[in-house]
């Protein structure tokens, strides 16, 4: 089964409270803050895996993202994969989901035919959970989000996903998109053999100049969304003290909570 | 000079961290307070690389070098000490067969040592002491083709647990009447051989420390490593060059948890309306942490990338052992300084690191054995 796993970079969540937005351009600062692969992707990636150790093929790791995130992908080939492609280019920086996806789906295209695209459900940086099911719809493809379970079934795939008040069963014909939630496995660890054996793994790189994209529709400029003003919530609390005496200060506390439209 | 790690040792190093974040940072205050060993974690090890990372591809291993194996033992000592114990003496053994060992005993034994799915150890001190290796008692004696062992080892890692241990035995005398040693290896289920009392330890509580007696044990003589009398150099070079290192790297993984628990408390605490580490008084417990950490980083993988060149690194190793050993008590005392009554509470792991940090001092030879191996070899370079 030939299998392609879309994957993101992300700044590392645990370092969120260390993230700055650039007020001018309105883009996350990045510098400083370790890049991790997108945690839902592991998932994704690791599906993937499952899925070449049971009926074979190949897997390939694809991700729009700067150059310096190259690792990222290399930590993929560590993990299994076979092959990795990264799309990096000036030209695609600043894009939103809809320009994202377009870059992506293209690139699908000239990489060929897949059994299976697999995404993690959302990025731990946006969140949007767009992507997956815009790619889709770029390539005309059958897909599904919230994905917790895979078996392939001839002729395409059972799929359970994840819905508001239980799990529902869907069959799902090849090929098709697929967006995997963190719950539906456990990714495996990097190991030092898989490291090695990285090195010599076929890791490509693709400019917009292999692409030949419309610069009209990719990055900044081929984005629809553009974000707003910025703002930032004051978080500032006021206190009072209500006395030393209980009752005078439970008295205080009612009165209080009343003038606010409380009920009692 | 480029101080650092190449792409690929980050990468492995941050493999390595992201398997002891979840597998053992949040076991191993248990397994200090249960003096448990963690026996069934050595499989994992083996599958991630951790056991054989210095042992060739041929026998099972990932084939590089010391180097990336402290880098291991940092990563999970700066959680688990008593862990990174067990692994590194796994590892101890395991170096002597692979530095020693014939054709057939590396493939026999290296393996499954590397899988983690059998597990080794070096045996030398016995109840006379450590490192007065010439009086060692425990005895090998060639009778009908099979080694009979005699004596009793003592303060042993893995003891408990060691499947082919590697003990040093006196085999004979030189002509100037003096006792020399062999290195044998020895089955676990072979009989007349077991494990004796194990010992309750102040810290390093994730792996077993015990005896290990041999009344008659009847051994084949081709479990010989090395050649007759090669026992004491063979104890020398693998605890001089492996055991010291693995010491300073354990030492220098719980200096790093002192650093990063002292940082997280300091900012986290607030006294006087702000987090203490406004305060001068905690700025200096915490630079000077940060100082013990750096330097004992740079004398160990010092001595590692000697080591790698293939040069002789006993000294290097010896120095940075005694440096991490002794600063890790010291900065463990100062994580329980900077969080006052917090310190000595055993909810936070600041008293686990200074047991731990106590108990390292011993194990590959005191800072005083240290102390007289570096001055030795000062005296004779700076003449």
């Amino acid at each position: 089964m030939n299998i392609l796993v879309c994957i993101k970079p992300v700044p590392d969540p645990e370092k969120y409270g260390e993230l700055k937005i650039d007020m001018d351009t309105k883009r996350l600062i990045r510098e400083g803050i370790p890049s991790v692969v997108n945690p839902s992707d592991r998932n994704a990636l690791e599906e993937a895996l499952k899925l070449r150790e049971k009926s074979g093929g190949k897997v390939t790791v694809l991700s729009m993202a700067p150059e310096f995130t190259r690792d990222k992908l290399t930590e993929c080939l560590a993990m299994g994969a076979d092959e990795a492609f990264l799309l990096s280019d000036a030209a695609f920086g600043g894009a939103d989901t809809y320009a994202t996806s377009y870059v992506l789906a293209k690139a699908i295209e000239r990489l060929g035919a897949f059994d299976l695209i697999l995404f993690g459900n959302e990025s731990a940086d946006g969140a949007t959970a767009h992507v997956p099911v815009q790619v889709a719809e770029w390539l005309s493809l059958p897909h599904l989000c919230r994905v917790v379970e895979i078996t392939e079934e001839d002729p395409g795939f059972r799929v359970c996903r994840k819905g508001d008040g239980g799990r529902l069963v869907f069959a799902i014909g090849k090929p098709c998109v697929l967006a995997v939630s963190s719950g539906i496995n456990k990714p495996r660890f990097i190991n030092a053999m898989g490291i090695i054996k990285a090195k010599k793994k076929p890791l490509t790189v693709w400019s917009n100049e292999d692409l030949g994209l419309d610069m009209d529709r990719i990055g900044l400029q081929g984005s629809p969304t553009q974000p707003g003003e910025l703002i930032t919530p004051h978080m500032e609390r006021s206190s009072e003290v209500l006395g030393t005496d209980p009752e005078e200060a439970a008295d205080k506390l009612i009165a209080l909570m009343k003038k606010a439209g409380g009920t009692l | 000079m480029d101080f650092k790690f190449t792409e690929d040792q980050e990468m492995l190093r941050e493999a390595f961290a992201a398997f002891v974040k979840e597998e053992i940072a949040p076991n191993a205050a248990k397994w200090d307070e249960e003096n448990h060993t963690p026996v069934d974690i050595m499989p994992q090890l083996g599958e991630l690389g951790v056991l054989g990372v210095f042992v060739p591809e041929t026998y099972g291993g990932v084939g590089l070098g010391h180097t990336e194996r402290v880098m291991a033992l940092e990563e999970i000592a700066r959680h688990s000490a008593g862990l990174a114990m067990m692994v590194f003496t796994h590892q101890l053994g395991m170096a002597a067969i692979l530095d020693f060992g014939t054709e057939e005993q590396k493939m026999k034994y290296l393996p499954d040592m590397c899988a983690g799915t059998s597990i080794c150890g070096l045996a030398v001190t016995e109840p006379g002491g450590g490192s007065d290796v010439a009086g060692q008692k425990t005895t090998a004696e060639m009778k009908d083709g099979r080694w009979i062992i005699n004596g009793r080892k003592c303060f042993i890692t893995n003891s408990h647990c060691a499947d082919y241990p590697v003990l040093t035995c006196k085999t004979g005398e030189d002509e100037k009447g003096r006792s020399t040693f062999s290195a044998i290896i020895i089955d676990k289920g072979t009989e007349g051989f077991m494990p004796g009392r194990e010992e309750n330890k102040l810290g390093l509580k994730g792996s077993m420390t015990g005896e290990l007696i041999a009344n008659n044990a009847s051994v084949p003589q081709e479990n010989l490593l090395g050649e007759i009398g090669q026992g004491t150099p063979i104890a020398m070079k693998e605890i001089g060059e492996v055991g010291r290192a693995s010491m300073a790297a354990i030492a220098t993984g719980i200096i790093r948890g002192c650093l990063e628990d002292s940082v997280k408390f300091a900012n986290d605490r607030i006294l006087y309306g702000k987090p203490i580490a406004k305060l001068q008084a905690i700025q200096f417990h915490v630079a000077d942490i940060r100082v013990a950490y750096e330097s004992a980083r740079l004398m160990l993988y010092k001595a590692a990338a000697v080591k790698d060149e293939g040069k002789p690194a006993t000294i290097d190793f010896g120095m940075a052992k005694y440096y991490a050993t002794d600063k890790a008590c010291e900065c463990a005392r100062k994580t329980i300084e900077l969080m006052g009554g917090y310190g000595v509470v055993n909810e936070y792991a600041a008293g686990r690191y200074m047991r731990d940090a106590l108990a390292c001092i011993s194990s590959g030879g005191t800072s005083e054995i240290q102390k007289i191996i570096i001055a030795g070899d000062t005296l004779k370079k700076y003449k």
